[in-house]
């Protein structure tokens, strides 16, 4: 099946180029990272995770969102979803493996990085994070090879892949679980030390990623005679608003408790990012942004014009997508180190070669999810010839 | 076709038989690292006399005994700066102590920290590789070979007492001592109780270094040792008691 992702049009072979330009750019980059040693980043002795981390947890929620087109489909036969399967779990492959090498170039010693397999340590979150993450990688590129090979033959996926496919419903869970469990064991960090983390990541989760799904098929159907179907898209953004209001909902839920309580250590955080604090109100407009489009897109969705006519869906869909990833993606990690254990405020912000080399890591996703997407469109004969 | 499937059933199972046994292992060590302070053998511990301390408010002597002793760079940028012992105001260094309208001078004043060699040390729990564990006599120690350097135990440490080598630290070692080693860029380093003194009988080297006698150390499970007898006299409180990390260091009140 590979073969079809070397055939293209000229657009195709443009857009892999930019792509491949990208990556090759980043690379440039994490060499030098690679030579000189994390000191190229903007971290330091006690803002210790920044942007590589935070894309990190972003994207796990990517990718376990991936269960919210198979669940309905496979456990709830909901047909619609048939057409859209096989993206969501291409897209969950491409998320794994860009969380995994934002671990990786978060690594001080990358050459090392096996030992976590050597020297297995089950009191680390960590170590089960990787196991999770690698199966979950696994599984989702078992499934799609499977089904899609069996669509290609134009006959039914074999019987044994069913179980597995089921399986990956709980082990998409597993892996937003044990991520949110990395941050909200630790004592240290009042910030992330609270139960409704693993809740929060995964109702964020399958929030940005269904809105994410429904922007992708749109662009698609754009380009290509590949049709999701409007029921799917509906479908998909009664998911979106569902999860994006359980999403806002827990994060008042986190809000009251720290505020009401009014416990310093936890109440700190929350300043930090909202209002700021001497030494550092880089967050402030950022976080403030995340908020107000939160809002926007809760109007958009929950009200049924604007859920279902395309233009305000994909305004709707963007305001949700950017919205969590400011949430995780900037403020989540950063904060729980703001301020540091010994009450200090350290100013954190990303330096370019830091934001280049994130870039690059996108850029693999992003050629890979292109990649998967040909290869799925050209088995099903959706492209222009 | 036979040929290749059975090799690649006996290379799998060899791959998850080993990594099982990896695993089972880990689990036994795992259980051994979290059993509770141990009342037998040595338990050190240091005990800080922060009105000793405070005689020569410009007083480094202990800071700079520990870093030229073990090769603690001067980074040049602060935020990739290393410390292994240093000083913290006192509201810093316990955010947790109301202490209001105590004597100013007492509040207001550095106090010395460094490791806490907890007997619950929350950096042993969460490293991936076991390069940073706790042995029996409580000193949490580092492996800087085996290090990923994932900073997963800094976010741990409630304390702040790790630092990472964020570049090459050798080339800002002002005078290298040869009997310690340099660290690399890229893996987490502290205090380690000075446990290549202790085995040569030596107490650590701040304690050695304290003109004023401001740091004891010793034995906690020796119930005749100056540091039992220092906290059988006087009143002591420990860095964030209510965490359970269980500090082996103390500060005199």
């Amino acid at each position: 099946m590979l073969e079809k992702a070397l055939t293209g049009s000229r657009n195709y072979w443009m857009w892999m180029g930019f792509l491949g330009g990208l990556v090759v750019l980043g690379l440039a980059f994490y060499m030098k990272q690679f030579a000189f040693g994390l000191g190229v980043t903007g971290l330091s002795r006690d803002v210790t995770w920044g942007f590589y981390i935070a894309q990190f947890t972003f994207l796990v929620g990517v990718a376990a969102s991936a269960v919210m087109v198979v669940l309905p489909y496979y456990l709830h036969n909901h047909k619609e979803f048939g057409r859209i399967t096989i993206l969501g779990e291409f897209l969950a492959v491409a998320a794994v493996v860009m969380c995994m090498l934002f671990i990786f170039v978060d690594m001080g010693q990358p050459t090392r990085v096996l030992n976590v397999i050597l020297y297995p340590t089950p009191h680390s979150l960590m170590f089960w994070d990787m196991v999770s993450l690698g199966g979950y990688l696994v599984l989702n590129a078992l499934i799609s090879h499977v089904t899609l090979n069996a669509e290609r033959k134009g006959i039914k996926p074999p019987t044994w892949i069913k179980p597995i496919i089921i399986l990956s419903i709980p082990w998409a869970i597993s892996i937003h679980t044990v991520t949110a469990f990395l941050y909200s064991g630790l004592a240290a960090r009042p910030f992330w030390m609270t139960a409704i983390l693993a809740p929060r990541f995964l109702a964020s989760a399958f929030s940005s990623g269904p809105a994410l799904l429904i922007l992708m098929t749109l662009l698609i159907r754009r380009f290509t005679r590949f049709d999701p179907g409007d029921e799917a898209i509906r479908r998909l953004a009664l998911i979106v608003t569902y999860a994006m209001s359980i999403n806002v909902f827990f994060i008042l839920m986190e809000l009251f408790t720290a505020l009401y309580s009014g416990i310093p250590e936890h109440v700190d955080h929350f300043r930090f990012l909202f209002l700021g604090l001497p030494g550092s109100t880089v967050l402030v407009p950022w976080m403030w942004a995340s908020a107000v489009l939160s809002v926007l897109a809760l109007v958009l969705l929950i009200n049924p014009a604007t859920r279902n006519r395309q233009r305000t869906l994909v305004l709707a869909c963007i305001a949700v997508f950017v919205s969590i990833w400011i949430d995780k993606g900037l403020g989540m990690v950063v904060a729980g180190f703001i301020p540091t254990p010994t009450a200090h405020v350290v100013a954190y912000v990303p330096t370019l070669p830091e934001l280049m080399i994130s870039l690059g890591v996108y850029a693999i996703g992003v050629l890979l999810i292109t990649l998967f997407y040909k290869i799925a469109l050209s088995v099903r004969g959706e492209l222009p010839a | 076709m036979s040929n290749r499937r059975t090799f690649l059933k006996v290379a799998g199972f060899t791959v998850i038989g080993i990594a099982g046994r990896r695993l089972l292992s880990g689990v036994a060590e795992a259980s051994v690292t979290a059993t509770a302070p141990h009342r037998t053998g040595r338990r050190w511990a240091m005990v800080v006399d922060p009105r000793k301390c405070l005689k020569d408010q410009g007083c480094r002597k202990c800071i700079e005994a520990c870093h030229s002793t073990h090769n603690v760079p001067a980074m040049p940028e602060p935020r990739h700066e290393v410390k292994w012992i240093w000083k913290e105001p006192f509201t810093k260094a316990f955010p947790d102590q109301e202490a209001e309208f105590i004597d100013e001078t007492l509040t207001s004043q550095p106090v010395l920290v460094f490791c806490n060699h907890c007997d619950n040390p929350p950096c042993v729990k969460v490293c991936p590789t076991q390069a940073t564990w706790r042995r029996d006599d409580g000193i949490v120690m580092m492996d800087w070979h085996r290090c990923i350097g994932c900073r997963y135990c800094v976010a741990g440490c409630p304390y702040g007492s790790r630092s990472f080598n964020w570049r090459d630290p050798r080339p800002f070692v002002p005078n290298v001592v040869e009997s310690f080693p340099t660290r690399t860029k890229g893996v987490v380093e502290k205090c380690t109780f000075c446990e290549e003194r202790l085995a040569e009988e030596l107490p650590p080297a701040c304690v050695a270094a304290c003109p004023e006698k401001a740091l004891t150390f010793g034995d906690l499970n020796d119930p005749g040792s100056e540091v039992r007898s220092l906290l059988r006299a006087r009143f002591a409180v420990r860095r964030k008691p209510a965490l359970g990390t269980h500090p082996a260091v103390y500060y005199l009140v």
